[in-house]
């Protein structure tokens, strides 16, 4: 990173869609990819930008994500004057960790920003999972004269609409200059989708939260950038690569089967940029006798003796003699016993499914089963 | 003037280990021309070294020496601070050690009590009242806490691992003979006719007191090959220390040759595995490489095998090792082989029997292991680490290939 800068995560919108999987976790602790969380793609991204002092605003049920991210040495964060910061809600308030929009969450780290040295600050969101190296964006603010930043990637025509999330869509000028901000837009004309990642001056995002929160606004793209199109240069920077955006299960079903495709797995895991996570002493994976897996990711540990197609599989889980498992997602540790059959189904970790059991869903709503569930 | 004793000995330890791991393993051909022994690759994941250091890790011993001396860089490398085995504690730790010139004369370990004498210097900053003398090249998942339990209740000056081995076997091994009480009566160094069937397993606790002065006795002269098993034993046993034999029952095994490497690999394979690397209690440390986890294509046809994180299979693979980070292309077949990491096996490629180190490239077509061995104790294809093997060549079975 040429210009020194520091990394803010702040957990933005709470993404209701998620249901079960996110009772008792929150979104940067979802399980994904197979052996990863949500949370290793930002943090590793702004480790491969050479950033090392981190801060990551946490609201509720932080406890998997603290217990997942330690020292942060996993993510090279872990020096003697730089490193991880976790930050929890104060509990002075009626309603400690429940931030009323990114705005305020952000405000919450401003003990953590005001500590830091760095002279730029990354604020990276959570509900999208992509590989870069911000580097190059920080180039281009820097060359373009920008205030504000913010990172967008183009929808493709698979793109849906959800009413339950908040998307964030930009219009810009030939030279890429954010002239209008359109959200949760039930429809419209514009195709590039804020990924609600900013480079900015660390000065001016204190002063900008700062007057967003006196006015009582607190939503970072709705209030802080849509008041200042005019007053401030807001530039629109274009990830090109792979983005996968979280919105509800079946979002998060489908950016599970689309690192099957070696294409994505290639460009989210074998770049130059490296994903990074909490490492296991965990067992290369076993193959027995009537093991049968096709187009599947398989973490360690896991031991294999039946059908598993189209599926991914995170650390230790069973598949029982002549099971079968498609088109399904199933966390760590779960057994799935002998006979029986899953199909577009989210098993949580520790689960247990019966011998013989079917659990049947489909594509647009798996079938999801929460944490340590018999079935 | 009042000496503070904790100040001078601050960090002064029951018990420290160290890991003899210096051999070259010259019977493992190929595969050790660019690393020691306790370097080379196992069960997939691990390297040989990794089970004595995780046993020291469960065994409650965080002060541990490792010894090298052949091709020590990829070791060093590896165990860098000893942090994936937990020993990188507050006053623990683990600590490569090289030999190095004292004044005008620099010199090699001449022998394993060599060795430990040259590093009496680094063991005496502990002050320990027990050193564990352990090698870096066994396979075995051994508590050294309840050996160490019965070498303090016996008050002995040594204690020795041993197991039980078949007698037509015995020797290959150091052999013991003991009383009732495991007191040992006899010892001797790979004996034409044994006469026990006890087997040391190269795991030795020393009063560190009463051995350094046997060490330094046999320094001392001249005519002696500074080993443990040939000088310093005998010795103690000849002046009438007290010697205790300690047996062990699990898994131990010596890879010495390549037949015996991949037979301990192919082991892990069985249904029953001799040694149990899932055991939740027992989990053996390494280095654990930050790899995605591993692509399996429809066109993949996996059984009986274990696969590392990284790879990607595309092709057939049957009753096999394969290390992380492997490719497997589309057409390609590996059967009954040990595959190490990085290596690349392109479409249609075929290999039997072998074990192929890592970075290795078989191109596309190629046949690894081909036709019928020359001899049943020379049937398995080695493949050194870097080698590549060009489109459509032949390599016949129990061919070595070295770089």
């Amino acid at each position: 990173m040429i210009r020194e800068a520091f990394g803010l995560i702040y957990p933005g919108d709470e993404i209701i869609g998620l249901r079960e999987l996110i009772d008792d976790r929150t979104v940067a602790a979802l399980p994904i990819a197979g052996k990863y969380r949500v949370i290793d793609f930002p943090l590793s991204n702004l480790h491969n930008s050479g950033i090392h002092s981190v801060g990551v605003v946490v609201s509720r049920k932080y406890n998997s994500l603290m217990d997942h991210l330690g020292s942060g040495r996993f993510w090279g964060m872990s020096g003697k004057n730089q490193g991880l910061f976790i930050l929890p809600p104060y509990s002075l308030r009626e309603q400690p960790g429940v931030y009323r929009g990114g705005v305020e969450s952000i405000r919450s780290a401003f003990d953590f920003v005001g500590k830091v040295r760095q002279e730029y600050c990354i604020i990276a969101g959570i509900s999208s999972i992509y590989n870069i190296d911000y580097t190059e964006m920080m180039n281009f603010h820097v060359e373009s004269g920008a205030d504000i930043t913010v990172l967008y990637h183009r929808i493709g025509d698979d793109h849906e609409v959800d009413e339950q999330y908040h998307e964030v869509f930009l219009e810009m000028s030939d030279e890429g200059r954010v002239r209008s901000i359109e959200v949760n837009p039930m429809n419209t004309a514009l195709t590039s989708r804020s990924l609600k990642s900013y480079i900015l001056r660390k000065d001016l995002m204190i002063q900008l939260v700062e007057e967003c929160y006196a006015r009582g606004e607190y939503e970072f793209s709705e209030n802080l950038l849509r008041n200042n199109l005019d007053r401030l240069r807001i530039m629109g920077y274009e990830h090109t690569g792979y983005v996968g955006m979280l919105k509800s299960a079946h979002s998060y079903f489908k950016i599970n089967m689309a690192m099957l495709d070696p294409q994505v797995w290639g460009e989210l895991f074998q770049s130059r940029n490296r994903i990074f996570t909490k490492v296991k002493d965990s067992v290369p994976a076993k193959y027995l006798q009537l093991a049968d897996v096709g187009r599947s990711l398989i973490a360690n540990g896991c031991v294999i003796d039946g059908q598993v197609e189209n599926s991914v599989l995170f650390r230790d889980v069973h598949i029982g003699r002549g099971a079968s498992v498609k088109n399904s997602i199933i966390f760590a540790g779960t057994m799935v016993n002998e006979g029986a059959q899953l199909e577009y189904v989210i098993l949580d970790k520790n689960v247990t499914v019966r011998r013989g059991s079917r659990l049947i869903g489909n594509g647009s709503h798996p079938i999801v089963v929460g944490k340590g569930r018999r079935v | 003037m009042q000496i503070d004793a904790e100040r001078i000995m601050p960090r002064k330890k029951k018990t420290v280990a160290m890991i003899l791991a210096g051999g070259q393993g010259s019977r493992l051909g190929v595969l050790t021309a660019e690393k020691a022994k306790p370097a080379v690759g196992y069960g997939g994941k691990y390297r040989i070294i990794d089970f004595p250091l995780s046993n020291c890790a469960y065994s409650g011993i965080d002060t541990v020496g490792v010894m090298t001396q052949y091709r020590p860089l990829e070791l060093n490398t590896y165990i860098g601070t000893g942090s994936a085995w937990n020993l990188d504690t507050m006053t623990g730790g683990a600590y490569v050690l090289p030999p190095y010139s004292v004044g005008e004369s620099g010199e090699w370990y001449s022998g394993t009590a060599n060795a430990i004498f040259q590093n009496s210097g680094f063991i005496e900053q502990f002050d320990p009242d027990i050193l564990l003398v352990l090698s870096g090249d066994h396979i075995y998942k051994m508590n050294y806490k309840w050996m160490l339990a019965a070498h303090e209740k016996h008050g002995a000056a040594a204690t020795i691992a041993v197991i039980k081995v078949p007698l037509e076997e015995a020797s290959r091994f150091g052999i013991m003979s003991a009383d009732d009480d495991m007191r040992i009566t006899e010892f001797a160094e790979k004996p034409e006719h044994p006469e026990s069937d006890l087997a040391s397993m190269g795991v030795y606790a020393f009063d560190w007191k009463t051995l350094r002065a046997y060490l330094a006795a046999d320094e001392a002269d001249p005519g002696s090959s500074n080993d443990f098993g040939q000088n310093i034993i005998p010795a103690m046993l000849d002046a009438g220390e007290k010697l205790y034999a300690y047996e062990y029952g699990g898994y131990w095994k010596d890879v010495g040759t390549i037949e015996s490497l991949w037979e301990a690999n192919m082991e892990l394979l069985s249904d029953e595995p001799p040694i149990d690397l899932y055991d939740e209690g027992w989990r053996i440390f390494s280095r654990n490489p930050n790899d995605p986890p591993q692509y399996i294509d429809s066109c993949a046809r996996i059984t009986n095998s274990m696969i590392c994180e990284g790879c990607r299979i595309y092709g057939t693979v049957e009753h096999s090792l394969i290390s992380p980070r492997v490719l497997v292309e589309k057409g390609a077949l590996v059967k009954d082989s040990i595959i190490m990491d990085d290596t690349r096996i392109r479409a249609g490629a075929q290999v039997f029997s072998s074990i192929i180190d890592e970075e290795v490239e078989v191109e596309a077509d190629a046949i690894v292991g081909a036709g019928k061995a020359p001899a049943p104790e020379k049937k398995i294809t080695v493949i050194a680490n870097g080698v590549r093997v060009d489109q459509g060549a032949t390599v016949p079975a129990g061919t070595e290939l070295g770089s």
